[in-house]
């Protein structure tokens, strides 16, 4: 495959995994890093993309592994002391969406959901995947993802709902 | 939108049973319709969805076109090899055959001589047969 092609069929997805290695990482740098490594390792696979019928599908769950095996590696357990440093340094949306004290709030609830419930939401509310997708991308049942959508949007709810009324009641 | 039929759609997304469309048709609402008040609380949910979705990722993949020169090694190295493996062969083939040749030449010189001294004493006899005759003759 050449460079051209290789791009044109990584660019419409290159974003998605980005947002998901964020969404797990948190940090943008080790996002980005993450993105790269993902992009190099399917570039250096490139003779073979051709067999994967979902490059797309393919190429998310790389991404989750990979940022799964990064929170679980030592390395991330020092990141995470950064981590609350890192919230300051980062870029403009970051601000904007801090900015707007509650959907900075949303943020932060996101950030304390565990790791599954990061996920699905994630592929479900902000990249709109349907639930089989997401059923393949993290090798569960479909089933089993609705049941977990719901209970992270409802654990999302109810931590918005404290974050509402925290400063009226 | 009918307030009803939001309201709904909420409670069927919390319960994760809406449809990609649906939770379109609940995203416009928040982002760009008047939200009724009891429905307020959810609107930075889904502003905070369609926000994340605006990142990009914008840092530079360098994606040299690989060229893999320890492939070729590879194919270099084992192709001496064999060569080697295989002019070494017949180098030595041709060593031991020359030892083998030296060899035999030296026993064949070996049994000749042994031989030529041999019919020296033969050599003898035919003496042995000219006195004979001597005597023969004179008979």
């Amino acid at each position: 495959m050449k460079q051209v092609e290789f791009l044109n069929v990584v660019m419409p997805f290159k974003d998605k995994l980005y947002r998901l290695a964020k969404r797990l990482l948190v940090s943008k740098e080790e996002a980005e890093d993450a993105t790269q490594e993902i992009l190099l390792k399917l570039w250096a696979n490139n003779t073979s993309m051709a067999n994967y019928n979902n490059v797309e599908a393919f190429a998310m769950t790389m991404t989750k592994n990979f940022c799964l095996d990064r929170l679980k590696s030592k390395q991330a357990g020092n990141l995470k002391l950064v981590h609350s440093n890192y919230k300051d340094e980062n870029t403009s949306l970051q601000n904007q969406l801090e900015a707007i004290d509650s959907v900075g709030w949303v943020q932060k609830i996101m950030e304390e959901l565990p790791e599954q419930q990061k996920l699905v939401l994630q592929l479900r509310d902000v990249e709109q995947y349907e639930l089989d997708e997401i059923g393949q991308l993290l090798d569960m049942k479909p089933t089993a993802v609705r049941v977990a959508l719901s209970r992270a949007r409802k654990e999302v709810r109810v931590r918005l709902m404290a974050k509402h009324n925290y400063g009226i009641r | 939108m009918e307030l009803d039929k939001i309201n709904m759609l909420m409670e069927k997304y919390f319960e994760a049973t809406t449809t990609v469309a649906e939770e379109e048709v609940l995203r416009n609402y928040f982002l760009n319709e008047k939200v009724a008040p009891h429905l307020e609380q959810y609107t930075p949910l889904f502003q905070f969805f369609s926000r994340a979705k605006e990142e990009r990722f914008t840092k530079q993949v360098p994606l040299k076109p690989r060229k893999q020169p320890y492939r070729w090694l590879s194919v270099a190295a084992v192709a001496v090899l064999v060569f080697g493996i295989y002019f070494g062969r017949s180098y030595q083939e041709k060593r031991e055959a020359e030892f083998a040749y030296q060899q035999t030449k030296k026993a064949l010189t070996l049994l000749a001589s042994n031989f030529s001294r041999g019919t020296e004493k033969v050599a003898y006899l035919k003496e042995f047969e000219v006195a004979k005759q001597k005597i023969y003759n004179n008979n």
